[in-house]
């Protein structure tokens, strides 16, 4: 176990830790313990923010495992997400109970409002805390289980697989916008009350709920690293490179895939369902096909096959898209746009790979200019 | 099943594959002896790739009987299965891991347990690191084991493919045109390797190299348009009348 632990702990992997664990620990501090006066007080809604961007690493770091380590781009990442955070949004419905506009003890709301009896079979549950944390992770990784096993066996790869993903969460999205599939339509899941006893909207709970993305980003981060540092890890990057060559070595490839698609659907579960009480809503537009390309851009951005970066990716690409949506709505998808442009032709390792890259154009200018400038025969020859 | 295919490593008995009306292989039949090396030529379309890629798994045949090890029936088997009973095949690009290291190219290679759950927390034992510098040693790479296999040169990486094969300890060596796009020097070094690796383990080669194949000087097969034409010392079948008609040419 601590072989695990010393081999997944690089340079990089414990700053990033590091400065999970100050995030945890500084930002509900500023938020509580400073009074609202104080230049240093980090208002509620900047928590909230924050725990948002938390939740959207997660989910980045997810993607990374499997199109980072072992070349599989999923384009429909965001459905597992959607899915963990409507397993999350179910607990929070019947959390409400009978404080609904309807007051009905069992039935949410929009059941009332299309003259439903009773609680369809598989809302059954979901008034436990502990079913919902398990339906958290076995719904998303039960479907990436049942797709993958049909998708890898199938010797399904590449742009045919990133399509077919896109289709999933597309399928997906239609079903969850229609009214008799029980999960409240369009308008989705909201009004949440609190999470087990807790105000959402106090300030407590918000910290809590940022402390509990923390802890879940650096969970879900360690076991990524332990996975991509073992001779498992090496395989992977083996399929990604040369998925046949692995093939004729006598690797299973498709169990190799269909492990880590699963626990990459699992983490992207988790950050979904951490997702929903922050932002106070979970509705089918969580499963729109654009939502799961810009995660793959923050992967991008970041850098992929490093874990690190897509984290940072993701919380960088949010905190422009919030502040730009904001400032000048009309140019914010050009700037998406032009990023992931940028970033494919210029940064091909992202942000990760930006001191590599500028050390690397830096001594090409050295040279360059050298030569120009002096024109000396040495520098030609040096090149 | 069938008396001929006692004391072979591989029987191909009547194989057939087309692709889309196209023979690749009509009727091919081949006996390769344990411990044998067999060089096979042909000319482009002879159907010598397609001959690897059924007896490895990636092609299915139309009709006819692949036995391994004189009883084993291939044709129901895929990669995974067929490179774990003892099959190595070595590509015609050389295709290595580019972005691990030498030594853990040939670490992947390795005969071991192959299931995704003992991967996830195996690690190498003793021999099996002797066994990573023995290799490294036999395919001359001792001195790179750390670098990227993407910064080795191009006859470098088809060693290290070799090498790769020589890790997962196969019986049966397929190796389709190790000697291509080599120098000389390198194409030479290599019908020495081969040589080396013949001593313990049956080997296929596919060459279109002539010097190369007399380099290896063993016996021949000549294919043409998906079955054999002849067989034989080079010597032999460089004189037959048809072999000259058909690939070497006037």
């Amino acid at each position: 176990m601590t072989s695990v632990l010393s081999r997944s702990l690089n340079r990089h992997a414990l700053a990033f830790l590091a400065a999970l664990a100050v995030i945890a620990v500084v930002v509900p501090v500023l938020n509580l313990a400073v009074p609202e006066t104080s230049a240093f007080h980090v208002p509620t809604y900047a928590v909230a923010l924050i725990g948002k961007y938390l939740c959207f690493a997660l989910l980045a770091v997810s993607i990374d495992l499997i199109w980072g380590y072992c070349g599989i781009l999923s384009l429909g990442h965001g459905a597992f997400f959607a899915l963990g955070g409507y397993a999350m949004g179910m607990y929070l419905m019947r959390q409400i109970g009978d404080r609904g506009v309807y007051g009905d003890p069992v039935l949410p709301d929009f059941m009332v409002f299309l003259n439903w009896g009773e609680l369809p079979w598989y809302w059954y549950g979901f008034d436990q805390f502990w079913f919902a944390c398990l339906m958290v992770l076995v719904v998303p990784g039960l479907l990436a289980f049942v797709f993958g096993w049909f998708a890898f066996r199938s010797r399904v790869t590449g742009v045919y697989l990133s399509i077919i993903t896109q289709a999933l969460t597309y399928a997906l999205m239609l079903a969850f916008f229609r009214n008799n599939m029980g999960f409240g339509g369009n308008n989705g899941l909201t009004d949440f009350k609190d999470l087990l006893g807790f105000d959402l909207q106090s300030d407590e709970t918000r910290a809590g709920l940022l402390i509990a993305s923390c802890v879940a980003l650096a969970t879900g981060f360690l076991i990524c690293r332990a996975i991509v540092t073992s001779r498992f890890g090496k395989v992977i990057v083996a399929i990604r490179d040369a998925e046949s060559r692995t093939r004729f070595l006598g690797y299973r490839v498709e169990a190799y895939k269909l492990f880590v698609f699963t626990l990459s659907a699992c983490l992207a579960g988790v950050a979904g369902a951490l997702y929903v009480p922050q932002v106070g809503i979970i509705n089918p537009s969580e499963f729109a096909p654009a939502n799961s390309i810009e995660a793959v851009i923050w992967v991008a951005v970041g850098g992929r096959g490093t874990l690190v970066g897509p984290a940072i990716g993701a919380a960088l690409v949010n905190f422009a898209k919030t502040w730009l949506t904001g400032s000048f709505p009309e140019i914010w998808l050009f700037v998406l746009g032009g990023l992931f442009v940028v970033v494919t032709l210029f940064l091909p390792k992202g942000i990760m790979g930006l001191a590599g890259t500028l050390r690397g154009a830096l001594s090409r200018f050295r040279l360059k200019a050298g030569g120009v400038a002096v024109g000396e025969p040495s520098t030609k020859a040096a090149e | 099943m069938n008396g001929q295919a006692i004391n072979t490593i591989l029987y191909l008995d009547n194989v057939s594959v087309s692709f889309d009306g196209f023979k690749a292989l009509n009727g091919l039949s081949l006996l390769i002896e344990p411990g044998e090396m067999r060089a096979i030529i042909g000319p482009n379309g002879a159907g010598k790739t397609t001959m690897m890629d059924v007896v490895t798994g990636k092609t299915r045949p139309d009709q006819g009987d692949i036995l391994f090890d004189s009883n084993v029936d291939l044709t129901r088997l895929d990669e995974a299965a067929i490179a774990e009973l003892g099959i190595g095949r070595k590509f015609q690009k050389p295709t290595v891991f580019d972005h691990h290291t030498v030594c853990d190219n040939i670490e992947l290679a390795l005969a071991n347990d192959r299931r995704a759950r003992t991967q996830l927390l195996g690690e190498l034992t003793p021999e099996q690191t002797e066994r990573v510098d023995e290799v490294l040693n036999t395919i001359r790479l001792s001195g790179h084991a750390g670098e990227l296999a993407a910064n080795l040169s191009h006859g470098q990486k088809q060693w290290l493919e070799i090498g790769m094969l020589l890790a997962q300890d196969p019986k049966l060596l397929l190796v389709d045109e190790p000697a291509a796009g080599m120098t000389d020097a390198e194409t030479a070094e290599t019908a020495k390797l081969l040589r080396q690796i013949s001593q313990n383990h049956s080997v296929i080669v596919v060459e279109h190299d002539m010097a190369f194949v007399r380099d290896l000087d063993v016996k021949v097969t000549v294919l043409h348009e998906g079955s054999v034409l002849a067989e034989g010392s080079l010597d032999t079948v460089s004189k037959d009348e048809r072999v000259v008609e058909s690939y070497l040419g006037r």
